[in-house]
């Protein structure tokens, strides 16, 4: 599209991002507020944060949280892998047309069916419901996401590059491990980090298969969110968003100078 | 390992993982669906046997009934949910696009090193967490809140606003929450627009506007249903944000459904809302499906 | 269609040589900037009725830029454009009675090859009996009429050329910008639809203006050439004098072959000048003077389609050099010929194989002679 940029464009851009932006920003801001009531200024503070930190009920809600989702991201990644190799590698098999919607339709499936399917079926064998099971909920439902984002990597590989590898005396196994790997990479890594903050994000799948003893922090922010506003909520959303802003940040800072570093060699090799 | 039992093994392993974990969930969903609810743990009966056998089969089956569709028929709460899903899905879809399409125009037409600095603003409030973008718009919208403050302070009102707990708020919520799933589609729709086509049309005697009618928005069309799909879908059973900003008058399937498993315990009920909800949603579904294979279809 | 001669020899069509003559588009010192970087530095030109004008150039010379002016897409930053008489810098190009062909043809891919050529009639609010009448003209002219139900991908790419050609012809313009219109096109294709332009601008009566890099199909095609060369001008004239009388080196070697021989002019009389090019050889005598004085630097230009190879001397030949043939070039019909002078430069010559391969005169380090005329060559200017 020819770049036009007008003032109608600019107005829009800037009212969207408004949009987008504010409400996260008021947030911020009041996490630092003196005061308990969240919505009027009353001097800089961090007594919040210092108030959540002895809160052991959010601290243990943190860690599970973090246990959980370190645990499923890194299966969900694994399997996902397994599955978009699967679509786009393995040609026909039976069943084929049963896999492809088995990998499409979580992604499109209310989150409360997907937590009362997976709860009833806990409850129908009998397995005692915790940690575990939000593992393994999560695990189902964000290998399905991992599998599309390696997927539509995939499609694009160059399939010359295994053959090459073939050819100089790898096994289909070894240029799968030397060569596929290790260029599908940065799609593995943002399946990872897109399967870890869905598990860090999930209150109603969770709340469905949790049990007794397992609370995740989404479930904790919930139930008090519930009873109202209150600053410690703030000052946890602030620590949350900062970390996972932080990461992306940072990853997308390390694909694009990496991305500007390959440029500026072939420019280099070139001349 | 051979060649073969390797293969095997690739497609085995994520093929059994679906199956179990979400393939059979669907069929005891089901099955609960038909059974009646039961003061005991698991809360409904009849419960499947094993060791019954094939007697015990007989009886199982016997003991399923369509009882709870018909109440789902009967009570005018369930049927009003579906439909109060479907309208407020429907209306914020709309707003979503309203407010979508100008953002991802002004992304396509901006210079275009910046477009991937706006693409990741977009797209980083979806990392960070859903229920705090909901939570943030309670202390905006509350009686006592950020809005009614701001429009308080510059005379437009002089009494604040009920928003919160409001259906108004759950489409404020839903936009909020949903827009970049609207803005991505339309902004990849509307930056693969060849710039010469708008020029080919003011050249043959379009103005700028009669351009965008006759050839952007037309050439946007599949970004637009994308978009809008994916709004929609997940709006009709969404919870959260019906539940956080929404009011006791704000009914949507999702409320409803939790409401009757968490707080009735009526897991049968609750099953059958589910697959009703799942049958009402297997439209737009495939419609979606079908729309996304002829974008591709056409891409080739 | 018809592939029809080149030029008619009837009536000569030279209005530009003609002061009465009033011409369709004049640019009076237009200059372009974007930004810090200057595109069009202070250019004037004429286009006249009737002309099939090329702008002709290598990419980024400026020539792009001239054809969006005209078609209102670009604002000169200097100078007037006029149409007509008027000028026309602030008329945006929607209401200006000029139309573009684009170079990736610009199709509207959600409309039908009908809806296509329609369009700007619509937009123009034609009664609807006219718009299909023309529709059908247009599509009966460029031979698509069984193709109007079509939309744009389900064409080849000749089949769309000329769909874009029939909608930049649907609204009867004063002027059609024609933008790289056969650049998509291959080889064969593309001389073919060469002729076809010719026969429809002829038909039509329009000022037709080209943008190209292909020096081939600029003289195929026009009237006249515009020589471009960083934001300039080079030079303006018919394709006959630009290959026979290219005023520089740039033209010279931008269009068609050449042989450059760098030298210095030791004597010049009325219709001769000598031109004194490498230790113990003759001067060469050129009949052009091209307005050179005795003892400047200057530079010979000499097609290699001019220059005859031959095995023994020749006589009765104005210019004539020993060389060894250091490579052979055959393309079919011709060869050319790569011979090493004494001094080391390579010279091209170029025969027609009139003869079967096998039976080839020369080859490879064969002695020969290379010779040609007196006018056969240009002085050009250091």
């Amino acid at each position: 599209m020819n770049s036009r940029f007008t003032w109608f464009n600019a107005t829009s851009l800037t009212l969207g991002f408004v949009f987008l932006y504010l409400p996260i920003l008021l947030l911020v801001i009041f996490s630092f507020n003196e005061s308990r009531l969240v919505t009027v200024w009353a001097g800089f503070s961090t007594k919040w944060y210092v108030e959540l930190f002895q809160d052991e009920a959010f601290l243990d809600a943190a860690l599970v949280t973090l246990r959980v989702a370190l645990l499923s991201a890194t299966v969900a990644t694994i399997l996902g892998t397994l599955a978009a190799v699967v679509m786009i590698r393995a040609g026909r098999f039976r069943g084929r047309t049963l896999f492809s919607g088995m990998i499409y339709a979580p992604l499109v499936m209310p989150e409360v069916i997907t937590g009362l399917s997976l709860l009833l079926l806990f409850v129908a064998i009998g397995i005692d419901r915790g940690f575990w099971t939000i593992t393994i909920a999560h695990i189902t439902f964000s290998m399905c996401y991992a599998a599309v984002v390696v997927s539509s990597r995939m499609v694009t590989f160059d399939t010359s590059l295994e053959e090459a590898a073939t050819d100089l005396g790898c096994t289909p196994f070894q240029s799968f491990i030397k060569v596929t790997l290790p260029i599908m990479a940065p799609a593995i890594v943002s399946a990872w980090l897109l399967a870890f903050t869905l598990s860090l994000d999930d209150l109603v799948i969770a709340s469905f298969t949790s049990g007794p003893g397992a609370t995740t922090l989404p479930m904790k922010i919930y139930s008090q969110v519930r009873l109202g506003v209150t600053p410690q909520i703030n000052a946890l959303s602030t620590i949350l968003i900062s970390v996972v802003t932080l990461g992306v940040l940072t990853a997308s800072f390390l694909t694009r100078r990496a991305e500007t570093k390959r440029k500026a060699d072939e420019l280099l090799a070139g001349s | 390992m051979d060649r073969k039992s390797g293969r095997f093994l690739l497609i085995g392993i994520p093929y059994l993982w679906l199956g179990l974990l979400f393939l059979v969930p669907f069929f005891i969903v089901l099955k609960i669906s038909l059974s009646d609810i039961a003061v005991a743990i698991p809360p409904y009966t009849p419960t499947f046997d094993l060791g019954a056998g094939w007697s015990g089969f007989i009886q199982f089956l016997s003991g399923l009934d369509f009882e709870n569709y018909i109440w789902l028929i009967e009570d005018d709460l369930y049927i009003n949910s579906y439909l109060s899903s479907l309208k407020i899905a429907f209306f914020s879809t709309l707003f979503a696009l309203l407010v979508g399409y100008p953002i991802a125009y002004a992304m396509a037409k901006a210079p275009s090193e910046w477009r991937p600095t706006l693409l990741m603003l977009i797209i980083l409030p979806f990392w960070t967490s859903f229920l705090i973008r909901v939570y943030a718009w309670i202390g905006i919208l509350k009686p006592e809140g950020f809005l009614n403050q701001f429009l308080m302070m510059l005379g437009i009102i002089d009494e604040p606003l009920q928003i919160i707990n409001t259906d108004t708020a759950v489409y404020i919520g839903i936009v909020y929450s949903y827009l970049p799933f609207m803005v991505l589609p339309l902004y990849s729709a509307l930056e693969k627009l060849d710039g010469a086509l708008l020029e080919a049309a003011e050249d043959l005697g379009c103005t700028a506007i009669q351009a965008f009618w006759k050839v952007t928005f037309p050439l946007s069309m599949p970004g637009i249903v994308a978009g809008c799909f994916l709004v929609f879908i997940p709006a009709i059973g969404e919870f959260v944000i019906p539940d956080l900003l929404g009011g006791s008058d704000t009914i949507m399937i999702g409320k409803t459904l939790w409401a009757d498993f968490f707080s009735n315990r009526d897991w049968p009920l609750a099953s059958a809302v589910a697959v009703v909800l799942l049958l009402l949603l297997i439209v737009p579904i495939v419609l979606f499906q079908r729309q996304q294979e002829r974008a591709q279809e056409a891409e080739k | 269609m018809n592939i029809s001669p080149n030029k008619k020899p009837s009536a000569r069509f030279a209005p530009w040589e003609d002061p009465a003559q009033k011409p369709l588009v004049r640019f009076g010192n237009v200059t372009k900037r974007f930004g810090s970087f200057t595109a069009i530095d202070n250019i004037s030109l004429d286009i006249y009725e009737r002309e099939f004008f090329a702008l002709l150039g290598p990419s980024g010379c400026g020539k792009t830029t001239m054809m969006r002016m005209l078609a209102g897409f670009e604002k000169p930053s200097e100078g007037t454009i006029s149409l007509g008489g008027e000028d026309i810098a602030d008329i945006p190009p929607y209401k200006r009675p000029v139309n573009m062909m684009f170079q990736s043809y610009a199709l509207f891919p959600h409309m039908t090859v009908e809806a296509n050529i329609a369009f700007g009639l619509k937009q123009d609010k034609w009664p609807k009996q006219q718009i299909s009448e023309r529709v059908e003209e247009m599509l009966s002219l460029v031979q698509l009429t069984k193709f109007a139900k079509r939309k744009p991908h389900q064409l080849s790419g000749g089949q769309r050329q000329r769909v874009a050609l029939a909608r930049s012809l649907a609204k009867k313009p004063k002027l059609l910008l024609l933008d790289e219109p056969l650049g998509a096109l291959d080889k064969k294709l593309r001389e073919k639809t060469q002729f076809e332009l010719m026969d429809i601008q002829e038909k039509l009566g329009m000022t037709f203006v080209i943008v190209t890099h292909d020096q081939e199909e600029a003289m195929t095609v026009a009237s006249r050439i515009a020589v471009m060369d960083d934001g300039k001008l080079i030079q303006v004239a018919t394709p006959e004098v630009i290959y026979e009388y290219p005023n520089c080196r740039y033209v010279a070697d931008f269009i068609g072959d050449v042989n450059l021989v760098e030298g210095r002019i030791s004597s010049k009389t009325e219709e001769m000048v000598k031109l004194a090019w490498a230790e113990g050889q003759g001067d060469i005598d050129i009949s052009n003077k091209n307005g050179c004085a005795a003892g400047e630097n200057a530079c010979l230009a000499i097609r290699p389609e001019k220059v005859h190879v031959t095995r023994e001397e020749p006589q009765d030949v104005d210019n004539k050099i020993r060389g060894v043939i250091h490579d052979i070039a055959y393309i079919g019909n011709l060869s050319t010929y790569y011979v090493k002078l004494g001094n080391g430069q390579i010279f091209r010559a170029q025969e027609s194989n009139r003869r079967r391969l096998a039976n080839r005169e020369f080859t490879w380090d064969d002695q020969v002679w290379l010779s040609w005329r007196n006018t056969a060559g240009v002085l050009l200017q250091k």
